[in-house]
């Protein structure tokens, strides 16, 4: 469009406008921007005057005593754990299960994609769904975290989707060839299938590092908590294990360094999906529209 | 012409056999994804049925004997039903009614931004909170709103005192859902972006010829385009009334502020899993979730009537 084309009403809400959205920016960006800063300051000018931009009153001590606890490592390599194998789990059932609902021609279509639709639906609830955890000796394993939510009727839409727009002809082709509807699905269409995998792939690791209602629920052992659950203890629950205080400092002190704690736990916490966001912004977005699009 | 319609059934019935067969092994793929939604979805809505029983862990769920609605009846005329009814509802209709329109107007802001790569930072930025968890959104929280945080430092400079915004309930509502639209606001908006870069610009260069501002074309092009999105994403959210996120009100509960903070869901897990009172709060949970599917069917046949037959 031509700038001449805006009359002096346009430009003046043109202008209107663009405050709008600066302001926004600004109001989502500070708050982070005010995280990150704060853990690199001084505790005691932390507490006394707030955040300063003068490099004297800046300190990476937040950071030495975070890294001097075992409970965040180990709940970091936990959440590495549980969020590469849930997404790994969540990409495979979700493909297998959605090429064969994407052929149009197979009997029984609907009825098995009712089967899965209701449960989008109604559900057993939070605690026949423990009790079943429960009964499975599920408790304080892992299987309790990846299995009973790999598979996601949402996910399989999205998959489904992504197949029907495949041409029928790859299939035939393969079909006449003498590939079975195993081959031509491994070797055919899920190479076809990579972008979307890779959408998969991340909505479920982003998903399961953020998440820690499952885990609270269904792991005991200390030694088993993802990394939200430490995360957890620290900044809600107030309790910074001693490694991280030390155990002979002063109570006022202490508080001082527990509030300079957990603005470093917090920035180390999201670094990972903050380093991957940029690049994969456009595969999310892509996630997102393609699951719009119901089939 | 019976035996002809018992022919014709009988081919029917064979070649259904034939397509099962030739495409066995499409089944066989989808019987793990089957299994799994058997067990974890579906056998826990039969697992529900604990809701009418008096549970015995001794004897089992399907052991213990039935004790039909008695604990409904129990939930509903015990005192907590109508505060945690109360704080269930007004926190989620309050955040519906507050949250919905937000996303709408970004996108609308957004398109009016031609620049596409200063479009495309702006959203970077937008959909960033988005992918924090809610235990450091929680956290940010406290940390921000205790006695020296940076919110209280404000607050003191123009009042003179600090305010307990977690600890007091009067607050509760307010944080919850405002943070629930800093946090979710820019990633709510894709779709409707979406929506509106698949406008024609026909439309637009007519309503220029026509003489149009900005506003004209925004009410006349814009917002009917987005009537669809913004009636299925309506009819989604209200169908979710009950079903507020527990995670992050679980999380941001504190001893103090429980009069506003404690709805259902978090009622649910404390009567539940830290009392072990497994058969009434499995009662509360199922009340909640049949509110939610009538609610959803309720509000979906409305919205068909208002809108020509277009609902889910």
């Amino acid at each position: 469009m031509n700038m001449e084309m805006y009359s002096k009403f346009d430009k003046r809400m043109l202008w209107v406008n663009r405050i709008i959205v600066l302001f926004l920016v600004l109001i989502t960006i500070v708050p982070l921007l005010y995280v990150v800063i704060a853990s690199f300051m001084d505790p005691t000018t932390l507490i006394n005057k707030g955040i300063s931009l003068n490099p004297a009153d800046w300190t990476v001590q937040g950071y030495k005593r975070v890294f001097a606890d075992g409970a965040i490592i180990r709940g970091f390599i936990n959440s590495l754990l549980y969020s590469f194998s849930f997404s790994l789990l969540t990409v495979f059932v979700t493909m297998i299960t959605a090429y064969p609902l994407s052929r149009s021609d197979l009997y029984g279509r609907g009825a098995i994609m009712t089967f899965f639709v209701i449960t989008m639906f109604v559900g057993g609830g939070l605690i026949p769904t423990y009790l079943l955890i429960r009964d499975l000796g599920m408790l304080d394993t892992i299987w309790a975290i990846i299995l009973p939510g790999a598979l996601n009727v949402w996910n399989i839409i999205i998959a489904r989707t992504y197949f029907s727009a495949l041409p029928r002809e790859l299939s035939e082709a393969a079909t006449i060839d003498g590939a079975n509807e195993i081959q031509i699905l491994f070797k055919v269409m899920l190479p076809l299938a990579k972008p979307i995998m890779f959408v998969l792939f991340l909505y479920a690791f982003v998903g399961q590092w953020n998440a820690y209602f499952d885990a609270m629920i269904y792991l005991k052992s200390p030694d088993l908590q993802p990394l939200q659950l430490v995360l957890r203890n620290i900044l809600i629950q107030n309790q910074p294990s001693q490694d991280m205080v030390g155990a002979n400092t002063a109570m006022a002190e202490m508080k001082q360094l527990a509030e300079l704690i957990k603005y470093s736990t917090i920035v180390i916490s999201s670094l990972p999906l903050i380093v991957m966001y940029p690049f994969f912004q456009k595969y999310f977005d892509k996630g997102v529209l393609v699951g719009s699009i119901k089939g | 012409m019976i035996l002809d319609k018992k022919v014709l059934k009988e081919q029917k019935r064979r070649s259904i056999i034939r397509r099962i067969k030739r495409d066995k092994w499409l089944y066989v793929l989808m019987i793990p994804g089957i299994l799994m939604t058997l067990v974890f979805k579906y056998f826990p809505m039969y697992g529900a049925i604990i809701a009418f029983k008096n549970y015995n862990p001794m004897l089992g769920i399907l052991k213990s004997p039935w004790v039909g609605f008695e604990h409904f009846k129990e939930f509903i005329f015990s005192p907590n039903f109508s505060v945690l009814l109360e704080n269930t509802l007004k926190i989620s209709i309050y955040g519906l009614i507050l949250g919905f329109l937000p996303p709408i107007l970004l996108a609308l802001s957004l398109n009016q931004i031609l620049n596409k790569k200063i479009k495309q930072k702006i959203q970077l930025i937008l959909y960033a909170p988005n992918f924090i968890s809610v235990v450091v959104i929680v956290g940010m929280l406290f940390l921000f709103l205790s006695a020296n945080g940076p919110i209280n430092g404000l607050v003191e400079k123009l009042t003179g005192e600090s305010i307990m915004f977690m600890s007091n309930p009067t607050y509760f509502r307010t944080i919850y859902i405002l943070s629930g639209i800093w946090q979710g606001m820019g990633w709510a908006s894709i779709l409707y972006t979406a929506t509106l870069a698949g406008v024609s610009t026909d439309l637009y260069e007519a309503a220029n010829i026509d003489g149009a501002n900005i506003l004209q074309k925004i009410i006349h092009i814009d917002l009917p385009a987005l009537k669809p999105v913004m009636v299925i994403n309506f009819i989604l959210a209200a169908g979710n009334i009950m079903n507020v996120g527990h995670e992050k009100a679980f999380l941001m509960q504190t001893s103090m502020n429980i009069p506003t903070s404690e709805i259902i869901s978090t009622y649910v897990y404390k009567i539940g899993l830290q009392s072990g009172n497994y058969a009434y709060s499995a009662a509360v949970g199922l009340f909640n979730m049949v509110i939610n599917v009538v609610l959803l069917l309720f509000v979906n046949s409305i919205t068909k009537k208002l809108n020509d037959g277009q609902g889910l």
